[in-house]
């Protein structure tokens, strides 16, 4: 992988620290009135999410990661690890649990989903921002009550709880936002 | 199945201006105030070449340069050797409005192309002229009714900031002191997380340099215009040297903050020509050991200097700054047309 000097940095850029990728949150040029320049980069490990703030002399260089989003389809579920399909090259790829992690409680089986590759190897699962799912469980509602703002959770087929409103009942389809984990609509398949 | 989509900030087409038409009116009036400000007191506005024979050595300096017919040129990083060749030859005093250039320096803060207000006052030591600095901050700033022009300015020695707000003494502690005090204070602006510093090794400035930058500079002008004066000797720049109180060898530098923004830096000049041949040199080796680009040294420079230049004092202010400021705009690129990446 190429290695980047600092004025190549920008937001979205992926590079190494410590040996893991990282994605460039933000990042800013420093100067004295004369002297030493620094770059002061903001990054989130992508392996673990977590963001640190890396300062390096403006003569510097850093080390790029290999790192890609690629669409892909969801498979299945063995147990212990979740299979994805490449569309293009049919190749698969089982992801463990703490790649997969919160996408694991929307997706199903056929799903397309952006999976991110470090080094060819999956590093994390991000859903649709909005996905179809049925209701499995939910109490029946209550007759006549429909505008009146309450909610209930529901069981959707997928294993996740949502919010929904009074009126929804088991067996329908819903909208829900990956990203909030909230009922957006009735949905038709 | 719904497209990801990304939020994005809402981003103008690139062939608009960045900045705001109430941005370009208040820099326009700030030109107008500035020259009117030298005007009324008798000091020449001159024109010098932004395309020059020589470059500036200073290696954090790093110079564009452009072909000429069968020369190369070199866009210039501020008009101070010309600027000086004129007061050489007897111009007496002299300011200028243009426009510097310096590779790779692009931030918050920072365009590659940026407009330089710098400006001689034969007769006077760097004391003399940081008063003329804070009468003309409160001609520019004041007149736009930001508190840094109203308040009476700060003067602080270098020595004094760092012992106030970085609790070192940058002239005498030892490296580690400086390090350590780096790792402390240097360390993660917000967000509490991990933050790792370069390693500087043994090069002192660069220690200074980071603590400047990271923990010094941002308490500095708040409110109110601060001037630090007396600089570290081993950054004199093209300032002279002199002893302080305690013997202790300092630069007769001095830097202006604005709510914590490096506005202007200025120098009681250096007229010793064999010194300023000297330091030229010493950059240059620098510039050899870490595989920078080698410039020509301005040898009309040097011999102007010879000739001999008169005692002085000049400064340095960056314009786009002062409107940053009088606007009260968080980046520079909202105070310019057309910032580098809309060029």
């Amino acid at each position: 992988m190429a290695s980047y000097s600092m004025n190549q940095l920008k937001g979205g850029l992926k590079i190494l620290l410590d040996g893991d990728p990282h994605n460039i949150v933000d990042l800013d040029f420093v100067k004295p009135g004369k002297g030493q320049a620094f770059v002061r980069v903001k990054a989130k490990d992508l392996l673990d999410g977590r963001v640190q703030e890396v300062t390096f002399k403006s003569s510097d260089s850093v080390e790029g990661a290999d790192v890609h989003e690629t669409e892909m389809q969801y498979l299945y579920n063995d147990g212990e690890h979740w299979h994805f399909m490449d569309p293009e090259s049919f190749e698969q790829h089982a992801v463990g649990e703490s790649a997969v992690g919160d996408a694991a409680k929307w997706i199903k089986e056929q799903d397309t989903v952006a999976v991110t590759l470090w080094n060819g190897r999956p590093i994390s699962v991000d859903p649709p921002n909005h996905v179809v799912l049925t209701i499995v469980e939910t109490d029946p509602g209550v007759r006549g009550d429909t505008s009146s703002g309450g909610s209930k959770p529901a069981t959707l087929e997928t294993g996740a709880v949502v919010k929904v409103p009074l009126f929804i009942a088991e067996g329908e389809l819903i909208k829900v936002d990956t990203r909030t984990g909230e009922y957006i609509s009735r949905a038709k398949e | 199945m719904a497209s990801r989509s990304r939020s994005s900030r809402p981003c103008r087409p690139a062939w608009r201006p960045a900045a705001s038409p109430e941005a370009l009116r208040l820099r326009a009036e700030l030109l107008a105030t500035t020259r009117r400000f030298f005007a009324e007191r008798g000091v020449l506005e001159v024109e010098t070449p932004t395309l020059a024979g020589a470059a500036a050595t200073d290696p954090h300096l790093a110079s564009l340069a452009a072909r000429c017919g069968d020369r190369l040129l070199y866009l210039q990083t501020s008009p101070e050797y010309a600027m000086k060749r004129l007061l050489a030859a007897g111009s007496g005093p002299i300011y200028q409005l243009g426009r510097a250039f310096r590779d790779g320096e692009s931030g918050r803060r920072h365009n590659p192309e940026f407009t330089l207000l710098e400006w001689y006052r034969p007769g006077f030591d760097h004391h003399r002229l940081m008063d003329e600095v804070e009468e003309l901050l409160g001609a520019t700033l004041g007149l736009a009714q930001r508190p840094a022009g109203r308040l009476p300015a700060e003067r602080l020695s270098y020595r004094e900031a760092f012992r106030r707000h970085a609790g070192i003494d940058p002239l005498t502690d030892p490296l580690e002191r400086l390090a350590a005090a780096a790792l402390e204070l240097a360390g993660p602006s917000e967000s509490g997380g991990r933050a790792s510093l370069p390693d500087l090794g043994d090069d002192r400035d660069a220690w200074l340099d980071l603590l400047m930058v990271f923990a010094v500079q941002e308490r500095l002008g708040r409110g109110r215009a601060t001037l630090l004066y007396d600089y570290p000797a081993s950054q004199a720049a093209l300032a002279r040297v002199r002893r302080d109180e305690d013997g202790t060898r300092v630069a007769e530098r001095f830097e202006v903050f604005v709510e914590g923004v490096e506005l202007a830096n200025g120098f009681h000049e250096l007229t010793d020509a064999v010194e300023q041949r000297r330091r030229f040199e010493h950059d240059l080796e620098i510039r050899r050991a870490r595989g920078l680009p080698e410039v020509p040294l301005d040898e009309r420079l040097l011999a102007a200097l010879e000739e001999g230049m008169p005692a002085c004092a000049g400064v340095a202010l960056g314009v786009d700054r002062l409107v940053m400021l009088a606007a009260g705009a968080e980046s520079i690129d909202q105070v310019m047309a057309f910032p580098v990446d809309r060029v």
